[in-house]
């Protein structure tokens, strides 16, 4: 991963969502993205908290990112990733306590989540405020889009709903119940990174196949 | 001692934190291409999940408990966790460097992930006594192991064969570990969970 010197705003946030889908194309952070995807809601609500997780980390890490001795700053952005953590889990224990027991036990596992980290590592702690907080944000979404895809797949097919809505007449309808299990959650996952892998090699073969002309 | 037993075999097999629970993934899916070093992994996290989980429930009972701070939970196990790891590497690196060459590589690994995290949160979450955190930290750890190895033999019969081309590597794992979950949803409902 090379950063150029100045990013673009714009492109930092659809560089999450697409070419460094956090899920789909780097792989990273995969518990949640199985645990709470059986249903929208669920998801959307992880997702959420974790936009506000990254972005509000990456902004806090680049504030600080000068007065902390290069050897003990793994420790410190664990402190504020953490922080940031149980800030969300009182706030949704407080507000949605139904989400927050649906969530369980995954909600307090982002503190680990390997891409917050990374990102802290690799962006927030060589750039500037903005910037950070702007790439937490995108890579956030990033995370919300490929945990809220998985989501509406798998209630649809193990359910029959849509965020909680029937769509199909439910005597028209046999659902599908391993597509709510945890076997349902890899395969479903398995598949979706296939389908991102093709549409990858055609973009890519899109872009290889236009460069000659644009060039001549 | 039933009872242990029987919460033994609950966590390996019923509640496996893989395939279960999908705890710990980037591990499983980083680690299982190489059946030496899957086992290797699930020894060295066996044995980190239980010290961590006898200390958390030190911490959490004696410190946390009686101040009224279980808000402080999660930042806490972190840390615990983090330290506890660095010190692990430090103490088998001067006292028993046998033991060191067959962990230290996977101790980097486990420091800050989420299924070592995890243990101890349940631990707390089920409010198991010491002897039940420290029998479901060890099945915890002796489950992630079994899946580890299971999914190193299969990976490495399908390293020869034909897979399509979008789905090599993680794709095919990811499907390969679907099928293995369902083969564990066959245990559950024999042992209910206490």
């Amino acid at each position: 991963m090379s950063e150029k010197p100045s990013p673009k705003l714009s492109t930092l946030i659809t560089e999450g969502i697409f070419s460094k889908n956090p899920i789909f194309v780097l792989a990273l952070s995969l518990c949640p993205a199985v645990a709470v995807t059986s249903e929208a809601i669920s998801s959307l609500g992880m997702g959420v908290s974790v936009v506000y997780v990254m972005t509000m980390s990456s902004l806090l890490t680049s504030m600080v990112r000068k007065l902390v001795p290069h050897k003990v700053r793994v420790p410190v952005y664990i402190s504020i990733i953490a922080f940031n953590v149980t800030f969300v889990q009182l706030v949704m224990m407080a507000f949605l306590p139904d989400l927050f027991q649906s969530l369980g036990v995954y909600l307090a596992l982002v503190v680990v989540f390997a891409i917050i980290l990374a990102r802290l590592e690799v962006f927030a702690s060589k750039n500037g405020v903005i910037p950070s907080a702007v790439d937490g944000f995108g890579m956030g979404l990033g995370f919300l889009f490929g945990l809220v895809l998985i989501g509406i797949i798998r209630e649809f097919l193990g359910n029959g709903t849509f965020f909680g809505i029937h769509v199909i007449p439910e005597e028209h309808f046999t659902p599908i119940l391993m597509a709510i299990l945890p076997p349902g959650g890899f395969i479903t996952i398995g598949l979706l990174i296939g389908l991102f892998n093709v549409i990858g090699k055609r973009r890519a073969a899109h872009a290889a196949a236009e460069l000659p002309e644009s060039g001549a | 001692m039933q009872e242990y037993l029987l919460l033994f075999a609950a966590t390996v097999l019923v509640n496996n934190l893989v395939l279960t629970r999908f705890l710990g993934l980037c591990i499983f899916f980083g680690v299982s291409n190489n059946f030496d070093a899957s086992l290797g992994m699930g020894f060295a996290l066996t044995g980190v999940m239980t010290i961590t989980g006898i200390i958390t429930y030190l911490i959490y009972y004696f410190i946390l408990v009686p101040l009224g701070l279980h808000f402080f939970t999660t930042l806490t196990f972190v840390l615990v966790v983090a330290v506890t790891v660095q010190l692990l590497e430090i103490v088998t690196r001067r006292y028993l460097p046998n033991l060191y060459q067959m962990w230290g590589v996977y101790l980097v690994l486990i420091a800050t992930n989420c299924v070592v995290l995890a243990v101890p949160l349940l631990n707390v979450d089920h409010h198991f006594n010491l002897m039940k955190s420290i029998v479901h930290s060890m099945g915890a750890g002796v489950g992630f192991g079994l899946a580890l190895v299971l999914m190193a033999s299969i990976r490495e019969k399908l390293e020869t064969s034909d897979v399509p081309e979008a789905f090599q590597g993680l794709g095919i794992a990811f499907i390969t570990a679907g099928l293995l979950a369902l083969a564990f949803l066959g245990f559950s409902g024999m042992i209910p969970m206490g």
